[in-house]
């Protein structure tokens, strides 16, 4: 069933407006033809009795009032999706751009997806193992996690997601099958072009599926780009069973054009402009990521974000932070320090860790040595913020020795460089560094635990203190 | 061509003139029945809202009126389920559509096929009046249903069937009222916006015990109270409410995930299908429903599923029980809330939300209390609310309007968190206004040493914060040894009593006498310590015992019950100090 309308009644920005709405669906699919070589895609976003309003995902420039035919398809937004996928690159909308022909596909599925019933969703507990220390030991990162990166312009957040790209051990077991799939929304031209020279010098280019939109492409295709990436990716691993990252970048490039567009419409803006129902819209991306009862397969989330001028209280960090599970947030200073990758492992947070490390899936000192990692850490920013005002030398003995250990931790710890380093190797440095601190300053730590694990003459060695005199300096030797 | 669809914007749908509905009535949109609500109604539009998407629907479908408000079934097998914003079960959903939720599920709340035992109380020709227990029901093995008849009916039975099996429609009892027989069958059906009547509402008197130990030591609930929990992302509020709903000492919880993550309901049914309740010995989802309209589900649900959770609550406290509410987040409910509106073109108040907000809100919260009910028995619905304020700023619309209508507020705090220190409750920001109200039940209750204690240790954490502000400026050396001391016990009693690990199997969950003996130590601590520093001697002598370390862990290393080892620590510490001196 399709209807075909001849003319518009008006055209204002991505929003084209019909006569006459008789038999058309909320949401259905429309095929706009400008001129016989140019044929554009849309979708209905409001139905009167009189007017119907459809927005344009190829923009609507070049367009007149009388020649334009539309025609309505009668159903929503759907992909062509097949194995094929792997190896290729779309546009936003889900179209091939990379030359090869079309997808000739086994199924049809709607972007918009569906809501997984709670009941069926499997709670993730399985651990990534990302080589990053101080995501693997403090950020945990679970297989069927949504875990974002918050970001600034001018930080090392591509290098990152490709580090985790390179050495995420998604797939644990030979059997299991592990792919990418990447979303590129309003990015740079040469953030595309790395992340793709990237992907292909890793050899993982034939497991990955690229969705690009770039910064000067229409900001319709843009709203619909993560919609088309994560029908992909449900795809593969709710139908195929395979593993898949997905890496959702710029999200903050996906938030400006939902505000364009809202405005563009007309509506009645929340904080900062944005639209009142952000939170709502960003949750119908993020949720999508997860596992289900019974499928093999999984969907793990990483978007990365621009916070605007740095600030994590903006609405779409803020709204982010709210949805997601957890974040890894990069800090200005480290990345300053020359430390990479520049994570801040104080307001980063992975919410499925506590399920997901111990005993049974990582190691049972995990818990105990990333938490007192966390409160030394902490302890060190106050004695800093102290030290700037009284000065280093008037710093008590505990206080120096904390000093020393905070900048070990992020000398050592935190900057590991692309060099991956397995889990065990990363919790048994943080115990090396704890084993700098006297025994009154591990305050997360028992007797016994203090015992088994604080070794202070191996992490004088380790980080050869005894010989510089450094640690003996401070205990006042 | 009266009752058919104009204008579709989102979940808002509108109809022409019509005077077919009225408001706030349960209504069938189009070809697949969708179910949605009367939210307007003028000489030339009526306006509804659509509890699922939209998707597909088409100018000129029909909209059927049901005549009812929107309203729920209330009746056995709501215990220890997961619902839908609307009471539709989930786990028949899935049977039904499988993994992913599709609109239109016309499911009823309640199974009509399942028998259950059920035992009838009201004799023939007896009187039974509203509220009445005319049967009941062991639901699960830790709830007793009782059937309860509805508030508006009154009368003399005319026949009784015998105890046994039934269905739920099944009629056990027939009362013969004054406008003729009315059947009563297993289950009723009440609108979701209307508080169930009561006889009298009564004072809060009585604590909620949580087992955490800076709510019930610092800042007490009182059963039937009302609270909120406001805190950025990452503050632990999910996993507040998750403590709460696990070891509260209420007797029936109800969990509404009204706009949150998926994973957080399924891992509250699966934890809570495992965890075991102290007090009755059966796991906790027995004492549980679960309400779930996470943040990818319908946002109109999302408003219904607060006042769903609330009827539920409601019903059960009809029955006699105390039950608590937790709903996380109510930021999620005003959201939806500001999205209807906005869709509506209403003229907005502060920042987009509708200028009703703060009357939604307060009537919400108004619906909590300890009610004599009409039945006669006594039972109380105490809400804790979760909000996410935006950028964690306390000045927004929803915290502020909500500060204002509860009567405990438990500030959550980023620095905290961010130092791992959980629950991360601000002891300078927080209140609670029950303390006076319940101060008779601590001291007859529990020990009027309680009341005393807590005043000395919120004496010492004032102190101590304004002490640290003076140490961070100049560090703590140049500090005299009393006010070292206070910035110790400062530190024994944030690491050692407010800190507390809800991993930890002993600690997740503190009766209150062994917050009263921890409070105890910590205080005989610095009573001894000051006696020692007042003679001249130094305080770090003291500290080098390490005996401040020992008390902090007091938490893990002293079970439970029976608490005898307090007071071998407490002579401990008198030992170690009289062996230094």
């Amino acid at each position: 069933m399709s209807l075909e309308y001849v003319g518009l009644k008006a055209i204002k920005g991505p929003i084209i407006f019909l006569e006459g709405s008789e038999n058309i669906g909320y949401e259905d699919v429309v095929e706009i033809k400008v001129s016989p070589t140019d044929i554009r895609h849309g979708r209905v976003i409001e139905l009167h009795k009189d007017i119907v309003a459809v927005e344009v995902f190829e923009g609507t420039d070049g367009m007149m009032l009388k020649d334009v035919y539309t025609k309505f398809l009668g159903h929503p937004l759907k992909m062509g999706l097949s194995k094929e996928v792997l190896g290729r690159t779309f546009n936003g909308a889900g179209q091939p751009i990379d030359g090869l022909g079309p997808i000739f596909s086994d199924v049809n599925l709607d972007l918009n997806g569906q809501a997984i019933n709670p009941v069926s969703r499997r709670y993730p507990k399985n651990f990534i193992e990302t080589g990053i220390s101080a995501i693997d030991t403090l950020t945990t990162l679970i297989r069927g996690q949504k875990l974002p990166i918050f970001t600034a312009t001018g930080l090392t957040h591509n290098e990152l997601a490709v580090e985790i790209v390179k050495h995420a051990k998604i797939a644990e077991k030979e059997h299991e099958k592990f792919c990418i799939v990447f979303a590129a929304m309003g990015v740079k031209h040469d953030v595309a072009q790395y992340f793709r020279s990237q992907f292909e010098q890793a050899h993982v280019m034939d497991r990955v599926s690229m969705f690009v939109n770039t910064a000067s492409e229409p900001i319709v295709e843009r709203i619909l780009t993560p919609r088309a990436a994560l029908t992909t990716a449900e795809y593969l691993a709710f139908e195929l069973d395979y593993h898949v990252l997905v890496i959702l970048t710029d999200m903050t490039s996906y938030c400006e054009a939902l505000r364009e567009f809202s405005s563009s419409k007309g509506e009645i803006p929340g904080r900062k402009g944005y639209p009142g129902y952000m939170y709502s819209d960003l949750a119908s991306l993020y949720e999508r990521a997860g596992m289900i009862e019974g499928k093999k397969g999984s969907v793990t989330q990483i978007p990365i974000l621009t916070m605007p001028n740095n600030d994590m209280t903006h609405p779409i960090p803020d709204l982010t932070g709210y949805i997601t599970e957890g974040q890894i947030v990069l800090n200005t200073d480290l990345k300053q320090k020359d430390i990479f990758p520049p994570i801040d492992v104080l307001p980063s947070l992975s919410r499925l860790m506590k399920d997901g490390i111990g005993a049974q899936y990582t190691r049972k000192d995990h818990a105990l040595v990333a938490d007192q990692l966390l409160a030394s850490y902490a302890k060190y920013k106050e004695v800093i913020a102290l030290s700037q005002v009284i000065g280093t030398d008037e710093l008590s003995e505990t206080d120096q020795q904390i000093m020393l250990f905070g900048e070990l931790f992020e000398s050592e710890f935190l900057n590991q460089g692309t060099q991956p380093r397995r889990l065990g190797d990363s919790l048994d440095l943080g115990w090396d560094l704890l084993s700098l601190l006297p025994e009154q300053a591990l305050n997360r730590l028992s007797h016994k635990d203090i015992q088994t694990y604080i070794h202070k003459e191996k992490a004088l060695d380790r980080f050869n203190l005894s010989k510089d005199g450094r640690y003996e300096h401070i205990i006042g030797k | 061509m009266e009752n058919t669809i104009q204008v579709i914007n989102g979940p808002v749908v509108k109809l022409g003139s019509t005077d077919a509905f009225k408001m706030l009535e349960m209504v069938h949109v189009g070809p697949n029945k969708l179910i949605g609500e009367v939210i307007s109604i003028s000489d030339t539009e009526t306006i509804i809202q659509v509890y699922e998407t939209t998707q597909g629907l088409k100018v000129g479908d029909q909209v059927y009126p049901t005549g009812e408000l929107v309203s729920v079934m209330l009746g056995p097998g709501l215990m220890g389920n997961i619902f839908d914003g609307i009471l539709r079960p989930l786990k028949t959903i899935q049977d039904l559509d499988g993994d992913y939720i599709q609109p239109g599920s016309n499911v009823a709340s309640l199974d009509f096929k399942r028998l259950f035992d059920v035992e009838i109380t009201a004799l023939k020709d007896a009187y039974l009046g509203p509220g009445m227990v005319y049967a009941t029901i062991q639901e699960t093995g830790s709830i007793l249903h009782k059937l309860l008849v509805p508030p508006h009916i009154e009368g003399i039975v005319k026949s009784v069937k015998k105890s046994g099996q039934y269905k739920l429609d099944d009629t056990i009892v027939v009362v013969k009222t004054a406008t003729g027989d009315y059947p009563l069958k297993l289950y009723q059906v009440w609108p979701i916006k209307k508080a169930r009547p009561v006889l009298e509402r009564l004072e809060l008197l009585e604590p909620l015990i949580t087992g955490q130990r800076v709510i019930d030591t610092l800042f007490p609930i009182a059963k039937g109270g009302t609270a909120a929990i406001p805190g950025g992302f990452g503050t632990g509020k999910t996993m507040l409410q998750h403590q709460f709903a696990k070891w509260c000492d209420a007797d029936i919880i109800v969990y509404i995930g009204c706009g949150e993550r998926g994973n957080e309901m399924t891992q509250v049914l699966n934890e809570f299908s495992e965890l075991i309740d102290p007090r009755t010995g059966k796991t906790l989802m027995e004492r549980t429903v679960l309400i779930a309209n996470t943040s990818n589900m319908p946002v109109a649900a999302r408003e219904a599923s607060i006042y769903t959770g609330l009827t539920v609550a409601e019903y059960y406290r009809d029955m006699g029980y105390d039950v608590a509410i937790m709903a996380d987040s109510t930021s999620r409910w005003a959201e939806a809330l500001r999205e209807i509106s906005a869709r509506l073109e209403e003229i907005p108040a502060e920042e987009g939300y509708p200028s009703y907000l703060p009357s939604r809100i307060s009537k919400f919260y108004e619906r909590a209390g300890m009610m004599e009910n009409l039945n006669k028995s006594k039972g109380s619905v105490t809400i804790i609310g979760a909000v996410s304020p935006q950028g964690a700023d306390f000045s927004e619309p929803v915290t502020q309007n909500t500060k204002r209508f509860v009567r405990v507020f438990w500030a959550l705090d980023k620095a905290l968190a961010h130092q791992r220190h959980f629950a991360a409750i601000n002891w300078n920001l927080s209140y609670s206004e029950y303390m006076y109200d319940l101060a008779s039940w601590f001291d007859n209750t529990l020990d009027p040493k309680f009341l005393k204690y807590r005043s000395r240790f919120l004496k010492i954490l004032a102190e101590e914060s304004k002490l640290n502000e003076i140490a961070s400026l100049m560090g703590s050396d140049v500090l005299p040894d009393d006010q070292k001391l206070i910035i110790e016990i400062g530190r024994v009693i944030r690491s050692g009593f407010l800190q507390q690990n809800a991993f930890d199997p002993i600690d997740t969950f503190v009766p209150l006498e062994k917050q009263l003996q921890m409070m105890e130590c910590i205080l005989h601590l610095y009573d001894e310590s000051f006696k020692f520093i007042s003679k001249g001697r130094a305080l770090s002598l003291v500290l080098k015992t390490n005996i401040f370390e020992d008390v902090i862990q007091m938490k893990y290393t002293i079970d439970n019950e029976p608490t005898e080892a307090f007071s071998e620590l407490k002579t401990k510490i008198s030992e170690i100090i009289d062996a230094i001196f």
